[in-house]
């Protein structure tokens, strides 16, 4: 089938295009736009390495096509925090980044991306979230480095340094 | 893990989306969450001529208040609708109770009702879940040939829907558009419980009941459904059919479990062997139903 | 020197954090050179079958396909992969070496061996045209389980051989049989422990791309040993080592698997060069099930013999171990097992036997831990067997049996994976275990107990010790370089996989040039920066290539101070090196940056003093005797509902001592990675095949890594036993949480149900809710 024209907006900014219908949307991330930020490790949709924020929910860019996100908007771990140029800065990365910096939150890194998206939406939803509520956030994210220790650490600081911007 | 190719329709509306169906001629399948369908297609499990995308039928995408107290979920209404809409966890505590256990936020934020209750996978919460309360579905097809209007729509009780592991009796051409439930009513207490490998698995056994107690505490109505217990999604009728007319007493409850656990048809898998599934589907019977029973009684007026 | 701002030993977050949370490391799928074509393998569906025909015709006809490769069209190429690790020189033992060949011919061996390789425009292309290839195998029998698979008549998985024996190899200490005549108790018992996957979450792959005006080939690979594959790719493609270049950049995890040299390194480059085009391959989650190396299948029959009070004796362990249908990787996992047994213990007499066998599943090569987990898990298991049966504590005959202070370095008469005797060098156990106890509340855990009975639950607590080799050589090295600018730079040559090294080897040269960790730049895993050394494995990586760091930041320090000495005009002994800065003691504002040094060091006019280098650079090497001694206690508190027989763990507690630690931060990330890795493995991991060979859960979906959920809070505590074996005194701790975890959660599992089903035995890894039941309902059966 012929590609099909599409308009989005991904991390604000407006795209327009057109895709095969069978382009996984996490390979049009990563292979059209170059947003390699995005990582795959499992193309089913368990690991949640690939997780982008759709509308503001957290998707797994795995099990969806390009195709599906006309006239959505979505963002991806290159949108977190505007950082440029080569000067990459922790205190200018977004709280979230920097809770997980301070906790040793990340080891290899690679499935980090996908749980920033995730903790994004999850801590607008719950700013101040129980060890519990964490745990049960972040359980759709497989890390094999970490032990969860530091992420749930960063989470809580995560929340933490959110409600200070706020304050 | 790349799917195969296919041809798309992304229709605006129903009728839209069930012409296309029809068209495929059986070679068309309807795409809602994906949260199943996608990764079939991955690992190359079966690949459609034409995936007809749903997503964009914003018909499709509510929940509503009926007036008798209960609610219209639409098919294309998000799983995590179920979590977060206070008219759900008013309406249907139930399924707000169990909505945590469907997969992950990642899953629950695509996928949707419908399309968890078409898949069939006999291990899912959501078809026991509306079973347990006593769904209806509505099904929508074209006409076909000679038939006249456009849209052809029926019911089907949750329990007619389910033919076997992944095997519905929708047709090719028809789809699932929406489920409604009675609301909850006087001395009527739910629960769910799912004993499950890893948060957000699918179960190795899960239970959902209905209990609803008259004033003078015997049990007027029940209704016990059982996760991953059998080819499908169903009902321990004999089970539920045993506390009718009872006080129900722990003794009851556990003689209630005990026949759901001999009634039931569970398969073994890597998780799990008949026997311990079985064992669960009595320990889980008669957790839920305690539960519910206090629920009830605190609903009872 | 007290002048020295200490590094070594703070907590310094990591350096490498910013490019990772921001996406923009770049990991080897990262990289896509314009006019990239990807590749996708057909794989044998089957386990064991004779290859009859392959027909590529409608494939190659596919539009977008460059070409497709079997393995006739190989040629040369097609031979046998190289034997990786050779056996250590052990006395008497037999090795048959069987190693794949890059696509399969004739016989395939295991499910998912390569048979056919294709290069398209996109990997969607391939994989489409990969549909269109006809394969015709003929089924034969396969080996499938272990305990028949040397039985007479059992189907060979190569069949020149004559048997499915791999290896055979017997070590002793001292004499078994007279120590357990003389036993007051002997335990027997068999131990399984199963299959399961590494499962990094970034898959294999390689980019290959050769620059035909360069004359040079670069490739990107997700190894964790970029020189040894750079020396494979070179020899085998018939290319100097200088026109190759490995670049192993970011790596979403290791944990052993990526440490082998696998076909598609070979093959990638080789089919870049051939059709002039950048080439990539990206291993999907449903090969990497195959086509990566998995591990741990071991059948064990063991014995203890032991005084009436507990004394240790003497141990017998025979075993099995699974190789696969290869053993590219030699004896390195059953040699660990077979050493690793005997733990912090005392063991005076010592017989182990194990017996390496061909299956027709895919290649076992090291998973973290490698093949530790089994011993510790026999000797843990056989002890609290023993003292159940002997009326005893079960931390008093741990510590009873403990080796002492005083008895190192403690020589135990067999040979380890590096080919050395195994000699602990250090350690102090008793201390370790007694704070275990204390920081998981051993000594009041029977109140604990029946305060949660009081409330409906049944609690469990599980303590055990272990003992890492770790560190072992034969050598890394480092280049450390103060650039004019006064930032460092540095370079070695193992690979990073999340292992923080960007951080703690910086924190190493930062102390000894007097820097800031975040002014120096370390460089891992490009063949073009640094070319001698081996990998990342074994626990080694602070051992090895950290001293390597700190002996050439020492060079560099003393080439600093000489300068500094005739800049200032003061005597060595008078300067320090602060802030970036030689200055004179007691004098601060007598000093020079070490920038303009690096200058002065480097001169475009005038002359360097003859004798000397030029610039502020030392590359030094360093290589260990034989592998340093890591110990540590694993203790925890579980729930047991004994009704629906799901386990959760309350608390977790890790002992553990490494040495000099670098980086404490770090090296807690590498013990909560490694126990929940050990969770895994002991409750939820468990790869799982049919009667034919077929792997029936090749999934995320169906094998279980633990989750958020699964995995509790792990509280840790260091103790520093320096190691004698190199000056920093580090010791590895990359594997050492994953190790005792099955041994700690099954006796805690059985604690829990003591009143339950006294009769309660678990000997069989992973253990899982539903092998729980069916143990109850045994137990019950019994009791």
């Amino acid at each position: 089938m012929s590609d099909v024209s599409i308009r989005t907006r991904i991390n604000g900014e407006e795209w327009t295009g057109a895709v095969e219908p069978r382009l996984l949307l996490s390979d049009f991330l990563r292979g059209n736009l170059g947003l390699t930020g995005t990582h795959v490790g499992c193309e089913h949709g368990v690991c949640g390495a690939c997780t982008v924020r759709f509308d503001g929910d957290p998707v797994r860019a795995c099990l969806m096509f390009a195709v599906q996100i006309d006239g959505h908007e979505i963002e991806t771990v290159e949108g977190l925090s505007p950082a440029a140029g080569t000067d990459l800065r922790i205190a200018d990365l977004h709280p979230i980044q920097r809770a997980f910096h301070e906790t040793h939150g990340l080891q290899c890194g690679f499935c980090t991306p996908g749980i920033l998206m995730t903790v994004a939406s999850f801590l607008e939803r719950n700013p101040k979230p129980s060890d519990r509520e964490i745990r049960e956030a972040i359980s759709g994210h497989l890390c094999r480095c970490t032990g969860y220790h530091n992420i749930v650490a960063a989470v809580a600081r995560a929340a933490e340094l959110l409600t200070e911007v706020e304050a | 893990m790349k799917p195969a190719r296919f041809d798309y329709v992304a229709p605006t509306n129903l009728d839209d989306a069930l012409s296309a169906l029809a068209a495929g001629g059986g070679e068309a399948r309807a795409l809602a969450g994906g949260q199943s369908l996608v990764p079939m297609l991955n690992f190359r499990l079966g690949g459609p001529a034409t995936l007809v995308d749903l997503n964009a039928v914003d018909e499709l995408a509510f929940v509503e208040p009926t007036e008798e107290g209960g609610l219209r979920l639409g098919a294309m209404a998000r799983q995590q609708t179920l979590e977060h809409d206070p008219l759900v966890r008013i309406r249907a505590p139930l399924l707000a109770e169990a909505a945590p256990w469907i997969a992950h936020a990642q899953i629950r934020s695509r996928g949707t009702i419908g399309g968890s209750l078409a898949h069939a996978d006999p291990a899912a919460e959501l078809p026991a879940l509306l079973m347990v309360l006593g769904a209806q579905a509505r099904v929508a097809r074209a006409a076909r040939g000679s038939e006249s209007g456009a849209r052809i729509e029926r019911a089907s009780s949750l329990c007619d829907l389910y033919l076997g592991p992944f095997f519905t009796s929708l047709e090719a051409d028809e789809i699932l558009t929406e489920v409604e439930i009675p609301g909850l009513r006087v001395g009527e207490g739910t629960a769910f419980a799912e004993l499950a490998r890893r948060r957000g698995d699918y179960a190795i056994v899960g239970v959902a009941v209905r209990v609803r107690l008259g004033a003078d505490g015997l049990c007027e109505d029940a209704a016990i459904s059982l996760i991953n217990a059998g080819p499908t999604p169903c009902l321990a009728e004999d089970a539920a059919a045993a506390l009718l007319g009872e006080v129900p007493t722990p003794a009851a409850i556990a003689n209630a479990a005990e026949i759901a656990s001999l009634q039931c048809s569970p398969a073994a898998d890597m998780h799990g062997s008949v026997a311990y599934r079985r064992h669960l589907v009595r320990v889980l019977t008669n957790r839920v139903l305690l539960r519910a029973r206090g629920r009830a009684r605190e609903r009872v007026v | 020197m007290s002048d020295r701002r200490r590094w070594i030993g703070e907590r310094v977050p990591r350096i490498e954090d910013a490019r990772l949370l921001t996406g923009r490391a770049p990991f080897v799928d990262d990289w896509e050179p314009p006019g990239t074509l990807h590749v996708a393998f057909v794989r044998s569906n089957l386990p064991h079958a004779k290859i009859l025909d392959i027909d590529t015709a409608a494939a190659a006809a596919h539009p977008g396909v460059a070409a497709i490769y079997t393995a006739e069209d190989l040629g040369a190429l097609c031979c046998p992969g190289p034997v990786l690790v050779p056996p250590p020189p052990i006395e008497g033992a037999i090795f048959h070496a069987r190693t794949p060949l890059p696509l399969a011919r004739e016989i395939v061996r295991h499910q998912g061996e390569p048979l056919a390789m294709i290069v398209a425009d996109s990997r969607y292309i391939a994989e489409d045209a990969a549909a269109l290839v006809s394969v015709d195998l003929d089924a034969l029998d396969a080996v499938v389980d272990l305990s028949t698979a040397l039985n007479e008549g059992a189907p060979l998985v190569h069949s020149d051989l004559g048997s499915n024996l791999a290896a055979h190899v017997r070590q002793t200490k001292g004499d078994y049989e007279a120590a357990k005549s003389a036993a007051d108790r002997v335990v027997a018992r068999r131990f399984r422990y199963d299959r399961g996957v590494a499962a990094a979450i970034e898959n294999r792959g390689v980019l290959a791309e050769w620059d035909a005006r360069a004359d040079r080939l670069r490739v990107w690979d997700t190894t964790q040993a970029p020189i040894p594959i750079r020396a494979a790719i070179a020899s085998t493609l018939g290319l100097s080592e200088a026109q190759v270049r490995v670049i192993a950049p970011f790596i979403g995890g290791g944990f052993g698997p990526k440490v082998m040299f696998y076909a598609e390194e070979i093959l990638i480059p080789w089919v870049a060069m051939q059709l002039g085009r950048p080439v990539k391959w990206i291993e999907d989650r449903y090969e990497n099930f195959f086509a990566t190396t998995q591990e741990r299948e071991q059948l064990h029959e063991s014995e203890l013999a032991l005084t009436e009070d507990g004394r240790i004796l003497g141990v017998r362990d025979h075993f099995l171990h699974d190789s696969g249908a290869y053993d590219p990787y030699g004896l390195t996992v059953p040699i660990n097992s077979q050493c690793t047994l005997l733990g912090p213990y005392r063991i005076p007499n010592y017989e182990s036997e194990f017996r390496v066998v061909f299956t027709n599943k895919p290649m076992v090569t090291p998973v973290r831990g490698a093949g530790r987990q089994h011993g510790v898990f026999v000797m843990e298991r056989l002890l609290d067997i023993a003292a159940k049966e002997l009326g005893l504590d079960r931390l008093d005959i741990r510590a009873k049996n403990l080796l002492d202070p005083d008895e190192f370095p403690h020589n135990h008469e067999i040979i380890y994976q590096d080919s050395a005797p195994l000699t602990y060098d250090s350690g102090n156990y008793a201390p370790a275990l007694a704070e275990a106890a204390r920081l998981i509340g051993y000594h009041d855990f029977e109140n604990e107990r029946r305060a949660a009975a009081a409330d409906g639950k049944r609690i469990g607590l599980g303590i055990v010790n272990y003992v890492e080799g770790t560190g072992i050589g034969p050598y890394e090295g480092a280049r450390i370089t103060v650039e004019p600018s006064g930032k460092v730079r540095a370079a070695t040559g193992v690979g990073t996989q999340g292992q923080g090294h960007f951080t703690a080897f910086a924190q190493v040269v930062a102390e000894a040039v007097g820097v800031n960790p975040a002014d120096v730049r370390i460089v891992t895993g490009d063949t073009s920066e640094f070319h001698w050394g081996t990998g990342t494995f074994a626990s080694r990586g602070a051992v090895v290539a950290g001293n390597a760091f700190g002996a050439a930041a020492q060079a560099v320090r003393e080439k600093i101070l000489a300068h500094a000495s005739e800049a200032l005009e003061v005597s060595e002994e008078d300067l320090e090196l602060v802030d970036g800065t030689a200055r004179v003691r007691g004098a601060p504002d007598v000093s020079i940056a070490l920038g303009e040094l690096a200058r002065r060091a480097n001169p475009l006019r005038g002359a360097v003093k003859p004798g000397t280098e030029p610039g502020l650079e030392a590359t030094s090497y360093f290589g260990p005797e034989r592998g340093t001694t890591a110990n540590g206690v694993h203790a925890l508190i579980v729930a047991v509902d004994p009704e629906t027989a799901m386990v959760d763990i309350l608390r977790y507690v890790v002992v553990h001592d490494c040495g000099t630690v670098i980086n404490p931060m770090i090296v807690e990330g590498q013990i909560h990675g490694g126990v929940a890795l050990g969770i895994g493995n002991a409750f939820y991991e468990e790869l799982t095949f049919d009667e034919f060979g077929g792997t029936t859960n090749a999934s995320f979906m169906d094998y279980l890594l633990p989750t958020a959920t699964d995995v509790p809070a792990i509280e840790t505590a260091h103790m520093v036993t320096p190691s004698p074996l190199n000056p920093m005194g580090t010791k590895g701790v990359g594997e050492a949480g994953a190790i005792p975890v099955a041994a700690a959660f099954v006796q805690a599992v059985e604690d829990a149900l003591r009143e339950v089903a006294p009769t309660l035995e678990l000997v069989d890894i992973p253990l899982s809710p539903g092998r729980l039941f069916e143990a109850l309902q045994d137990a019950g059966e019994e009791a």
